[in-house]
């Protein structure tokens, strides 16, 4: 099952050329781009493992791309995602997180039943 | 081949290509800004007719590879190594060939490491930082110590000759120092003196040439020099030359800063009397003649 999480998840994969424009477009805002890769992608799995240090005063596209691929190579079947985090005061958070690599085959989610207290069913997601 | 034949009746027109890329304007401001330094802006000159060639090449589809733009600056301190690197910035930028053209100067501090596995990420990460422009690395020769094996320096060499032959359309990359220590440096790394395809030879000033300087930084700073400061200076320079730690411009720099200094507190100490607005930007003889340079060579020629 594909994963749909973050920017641009319905559209098909973002070719390279894609995604160094959309990390192009984060540096112009002087977003601080960082790289994360992950086996768990559970939707309350909010933090996925950091790819190195979070990139700060970068320029060119050209600098995120090496890691992108430095990450694909390193985790060939993890899902990657970039980050892109605005420091403004009154924002500091993400302002945009797209996927650029998926393992070859997504697993998807299973539903797990499990008995409570009083015979109650309870239900929950496993990536 | 054939493509060529078919644009050749297309007229090339270099003078435009020239105008479309704003070029002049750098080279207007190199030339006036810049005193004196005739071989290095000959050499810019030339760079920049080359890097316009190779464009027009490309246009008509002639194979052209990525041209090495990596250079190496050598000259005295003070003679305008990092000024020409921020202006060569602006000019590869404005021909194409490096695509944001800031300059991120770095030294040694900021490659090397402090402990093993340290030097890698932190070069690393630098690099990063000055892709899409030009890094501009002071005193390079710091990067290599011979006199202890274990040092650090040569990893960060190694990794930054790799990603200067792997990124070399993301990154331009500029070393800069002293003459002879640069010789020894590039004498013990071949492989990067090979890389670099420009070897920029800046010459020292001449004293009219620091006499220029002077009243350009004088004009920037809105003062002016009676006809005996002129003198005072002239003769200063003179002076300041002939004595060790003569740092070209930068002294001439930090020479007219204390003259400053000099003269704010000579008008602060006849303070009682009135001022005017000629007062507060002229220079006087007694704030340069106050310098001790001009004691130390006496001193010197009396022992």
């Amino acid at each position: 099952m594909r994963l749909t999480q973050g920017t641009f998840s319905f559209l098909p994969d973002l070719s390279d050329a894609q995604i160094g424009a959309q990390i192009e477009y984060c540096l112009e805002q002087g977003w601080a781009v960082s790289i994360e890769y992950t086996d768990d992608p559970h939707p309350r799995n909010t933090y996925w493992e950091m790819f190195g240090m979070p990139m700060f005063d970068l320029r060119d596209a050209a600098g995120v791309m090496q890691e992108v691929s430095a990450c694909r190579r390193t985790f060939p079947n993890h899902y990657v995602k970039v980050n892109a985090f605005d420091a403004t005061r009154g924002v500091e958070s993400l302002r945009l997180s797209f996927i650029v690599a998926r393992p070859q085959e997504e697993p998807g989610f299973s539903l797990i039943r499990e008995e409570g207290p009083g015979r109650q069913m309870r239900y929950t997601l496993r990536s | 081949m054939n493509a060529v034949s078919e644009s050749r009746p297309q007229a090339l027109d270099l003078e435009a290509a020239f105008r479309e890329s704003h070029v002049a304007e750098v080279l207007d401001k190199l030339g006036s800004e810049l005193v004196g330094l005739t071989p290095v802006k000959s050499r810019i000159r030339d760079i920049c007719a080359l890097l316009l060639v190779e464009t027009l090449r490309r246009r008509v589809g002639l194979s052209t590879q990525a041209p090495s733009l990596h250079m190496s600056f050598t000259g005295n301190p003070g003679t305008g190594k990092t000024t020409v690197a921020w202006r060569m910035a602006e000019i590869l930028h404005r021909l194409g060939y490096v695509r944001k053209g800031h300059l991120v100067a770095v030294t040694r501090d900021d490659l090397v490491g402090q402990y093993i596995g340290h030097t890698a990420p932190k070069t690393r990460e630098v690099l990063k930082r000055a892709m899409g422009g030009v890094l501009f690395i002071d005193e390079a020769y710091y990067l290599y110590r011979p006199e202890n094996e274990r040092d650090y320096g040569q990893e960060a060499i190694e990794i930054l000759l790799q990603e200067m032959e792997n990124h070399r359309d993301d990154l331009v990359v500029i070393l800069a120092g002293y003459k002879d220590r640069m010789d020894r440096f590039f004498g013990s790394n071949p492989g990067l003196s090979s890389r670099m395809a420009h070897h920029i030879d800046f010459p020292d000033y001449t004293p009219a040439e620091l006499l220029d300087i002077a009243q350009l930084m004088l004009r920037q700073m809105q003062y002016t020099l009676s006809a005996e400061a002129l003198a005072a200076l002239r003769e200063y320079i003179e002076r300041r030359r002939s004595l060790p730690s003569f740092a070209n411009a930068r002294s001439i720099r930090n020479a007219l800063d204390r003259a400053r200094l000099r003269q704010a507190s000579r008008l602060f100490g006849q303070r009682g009397s009135a001022l005017c607005a000629n007062d507060l930007v002229t220079l006087e003889a007694a704030d340069i003649r106050a310098s001790r340079v001009f004691g130390e060579v006496e001193r010197e020629a009396q022992a």
